[in-house]
């Protein structure tokens, strides 16, 4: 274990709850479909200084650096294609509200 | 210590801004310093190989297509920003309160954690957990990319006109 890692567990621990409420807050109250991406990147975020922390703590930097590259590529992933998903409903409908998109809905 | 404590507060600050202010363009580069200062922070974390994946890919590349997205839509008349404001306000209010009842609620019942973990082996270099250990994962990043590439030319492929 690193030395400073009792240090930095609870500020850490803090940062990564406030910022998976404030990711969640937003993709959960919010109708713009762009926004809603953006809450999903601050919650990926949030995972992404756990894992580092994790390593850290545990001194298996190198395990924890490699699943975070491994995060990065499926998060452009993920996002690149929500993204086109995106503008083709923007396309469909003609706004970015996630109200307008319920003709699903049973 | 103090300067991990600041970082810590810039990123949550910079979240915070991301998701609470009102142009869509702000929430995009607010992001992009949201990637930055993490990247910062990973790096006092002796992980600098992921921080660079960070700054160069997360603040860069999506940023970059966050706001060229952003610049396919168009923007909101007079009318609708001033009504959009005050519909987003009712929604987004109750945000920073639950942060800060957050940090009260942790910081009371804050305890030193007695960790236990088994020691590192001799793997240091991530390049070598990657490229050695972890083939199955990189397998894994290699479907997902052409899975996203086949992905978007669909998404993006111009039907043909009969």
């Amino acid at each position: 274990m690193n030395e400073l890692a009792p240090q930095l567990f609870w500020p850490c621990t803090l940062g990564i709850a406030m910022i998976f409420v404030i990711g969640l807050y937003c993709v959960l109250f919010t109708y713009n479909l762009i926004r809603a991406l953006i809450g999903l990147e601050i919650l990926i975020k949030g995972v992404t200084l756990l894992i580092i922390l994790a390593g850290y703590i545990t001194a298996h930097e190198a395990l924890a650096q490699s699943l975070v590259i491994t995060l990065i590529v499926i998060e452009v992933v993920v996002i690149t294609v929500a993204v086109g998903v995106v503008l083709g409903i923007r396309k469909h409908t003609g706004s970015l509200d996630a109200r307008n998109i319920r003709n699903l809905k049973g | 210590m103090q300067l991990d404590w600041f970082i810590i507060f810039s990123l949550v600050t910079a979240s915070l801004w991301t998701v609470m202010t009102r142009s869509l363009l702000r929430s995009g580069i607010g992001l992009a310093l949201t990637s930055v200062i993490l990247a910062i922070f990973m790096f006092r974390l002796n992980s600098p190989l992921a921080a660079v994946f960070e700054l160069s890919v997360c603040a860069g590349l999506i940023s970059v297509l966050f706001i060229s997205t952003i610049s396919l839509t168009h923007p909101l008349s007079a009318q609708e920003k001033i009504q959009h404001m005050w519909v987003r306000l009712a929604r987004f209010w109750f945000l920073p309160l639950l942060v800060i009842v957050l940090v009260v609620g942790l910081l009371l019942m804050r305890s030193r954690p007695q960790i236990h973990m088994p020691l590192a082996q001799d793997l240091k270099d991530a390049r070598v957990v990657l490229w050695n250990f972890r083939q199955i994962d990189l397998l894994g990043q290699a479907i997902v990319l052409l899975a996203g590439v086949f992905g978007v030319v669909v998404l993006f492929k111009e039907r043909q006109k009969k």
